[in-house]
């Protein structure tokens, strides 16, 4: 029982703020409770705070809407959050598409199916950046936020609160999507808010640390992590995964048995020293 | 990506050619994405028919600027609200309602519209003298088919005007003679657009099986006279006439005869 915990904590952690969020915005809809009212897109909490989607703003300001100060100060909120607990920390920690693609990743391994389908991927990961380039483009084309119109996160996040609709054939999808056509598919490779925020956390102070001195090179970590390039220190370096593209998910933490993988802020600070003194490593 | 193309070349390809076939590819992708995407936003945005809650800006604007959180569908005490699905057909989460299943029943204080956190309800616009006045929202406008309407018939039926919230204002009855029965009268159901708000109440008491008034976004079932029509009865219209500027067209009046005229162009038949 304790190995279980010790293995799946974090998991069991994200799943239990994942589900009770949306219990608290599915409770807000049709109870009139008051702690967490809206949805992922804007929401109030406790009829004071505002937290807006700063992706969906932007959006909104490429569309020529004007922006009100309501607004400003949600995306104000939800910005200083995650700039602080780590960008993509809303993709594994709070987004419900998380819980599907993370089922797709988990049967994809357990199947095998990166045996048969080979290893060559065949979409760069770079290409979400593109996606949300192309999203400002269009809803300054078209004068309405284009991502906010296709978003499955919304679909679903909605549809969990509001009434799901046909919203469950776009959770099929990507759960296909990701099982069957590309690994990480959809979180990995397209999602746009996932770029949004990769690009946030580029600058934020929650970081997972490897340890090198404690590793054994099994590669559980690697093996595990849904954004697999940011752990390139893996075995080679004492360094904190400074790609904002990292989940903060914790995967790696609670699959390694060495403690070669831990959270940490003030270790991060103190890299962040020692790499401005030697800047040859990545 | 380049490597596993076929070469057909022995020498390998110059990085000058990689990084221009590499950049063609990615414009070229980006550009049919871009298509595509649009097209569909354009197809799903493309929805008239619908009915937003007091408050909205025009439909343009209201589609940049509703954030869709459904703060307001949850604001609403009636569950007259809803966000659209997929599978509704209408645009993706944007907030609308329904008059036949659940009209807007215009609460005084209007709860719907200060939680919008974008301002795509606006405020302002339901607002008289500093006060919030649901009297003063437009939803949408009635429309009465006199076909369907049984009052138009001659039965006696004054539901939609007994359920509007403006009695009297938006919905007056007017007497007419039966000339049928020479002895009742037409009581008929006419809105006024002035006062509608486009609520609905009177959409959802209408007696008949579909409903003979109905509402409908009140750009769709109004018309426009446009500039050139001048109520010359009226000081106030005709007040436009003063700055007016005169444009002179000359037309050059044919030289023909008029018999000429009607006998030519015949030529070909004989």
């Amino acid at each position: 029982m304790a190995k279980l915990w010790n293995n799946y904590r974090y998991l069991i952690l994200r799943r239990f703020t994942q589900i009770s969020l949306m219990v608290l915005y599915f409770g807000a809809n049709a109870w009139g409770w008051t702690l967490l009212q809206g949805n992922l897109s804007s929401s109030m909490i406790l009829n004071t705070v505002p937290m807006s989607d700063p992706y969906a703003a932007l959006q909104m300001l490429a569309a020529g809407a004007i922006l009100s100060l309501d607004l400003l100060i949600g995306v104000g909120v939800a910005t200083l959050f995650y700039l602080l607990i780590g960008g993509r920390a809303f993709c594994s920690w709070v987004c419900p598409i998380n819980i599907i693609t993370d089922a797709a990743n988990f049967l994809r391994r357990k199947l095998e199916i990166d045996r048969v389908q080979g290893v060559k991927q065949p979409a760069s990961r770079n290409l979400r950046y593109w996606i949300l380039a192309l999203s400002l483009i269009i809803s300054f084309a078209m004068g309405v936020t284009a991502f906010e119109f296709i978003s499955p996160i919304s679909m679903v996040h909605r549809g969990i609160i509001f009434g799901l609709g046909f919203g469950w054939a776009a959770m099929l999808i990507i759960f296909l999507f990701d099982l069957f056509v590309l690994k990480n598919g959809w979180c990995g490779h397209i999602c746009p808010l996932g770029a949004f925020y990769s690009i946030l956390g580029k600058f934020s102070l929650f970081r997972v640390h490897h340890l090198e001195e404690n590793c054994t090179l099994c590669m559980k970590c690697k093996d595990v992590c849904p954004e697999h390039q940011v752990l390139h220190m893996i075995g080679k370096k004492s360094l904190p995964v400074l790609s904002g593209e990292c989940t903060n998910c914790a995967r790696c933490i609670e699959v390694c048995d060495d403690d070669a993988l831990e959270f940490s802020i003030r270790k991060f600070i103190q890299d962040k020293k020692r790499e401005s003194n030697n800047e040859n490593d990545k | 990506m380049s490597e596993n193309r076929p070469k057909n070349k022995k020498q390998p390809i110059s990085d000058r050619r990689r990084f221009i076939l590499n950049m063609a590819r990615g414009v070229g992708i980006a550009t049919m994405g871009g298509f595509v995407w649009s097209a569909y936003i354009d197809e799903v945005t493309a929805s008239e028919l619908l009915l937003r809650p007091p408050g909205a800006l025009k439909e343009e604007d209201f589609l940049k600027t509703c954030i869709k959180c459904g703060l307001c569908v949850e604001a609403c005490p009636y569950d007259t609200l809803l966000l659209a699905k997929p599978g509704d057909n209408k645009p993706l989460g944007t907030p609308y309602f329904v008059p036949r299943d659940i009209p807007c029943y215009m609460c005084p204080d209007i709860p719907c519209v200060p939680v919008c956190p974008t301002g795509a309800l606006d405020e302002a616009s339901v607002t008289t003298d500093g006060v919030l006045d649901i009297n003063v929202a437009d939803m949408g406008l009635a429309v009465v088919d006199d076909e369907s309407c049984i009052a138009f018939w001659g039965i006696q039926c004054d539901a939609c005007y007994r359920a509007c919230p403006l009695l009297g204002k938006a919905i007056t009855i007017e007497y007419q003679k039966n000339d049928r029965t020479g002895k009742h009268a037409f009581m008929k159901p006419i809105v006024h657009s002035d006062a509608c708000t486009g609520c609905g109440l009177c959409e959802r008491a209408c007696v008949t099986e579909k409903p003979a008034i109905f509402i409908l976004p009140r750009e769709t079932v109004t018309g426009k006279a446009g500039d050139y029509y001048i109520k010359g009865w009226d000081k106030e219209d005709e007040k436009r006439l003063e700055n007016a500027t005169e444009i002179k067209t000359k037309t050059e009046l044919s030289k023909d005869s008029a018999i000429d005229s009607l006998n030519s162009g015949m030529e070909d038949l004989y």
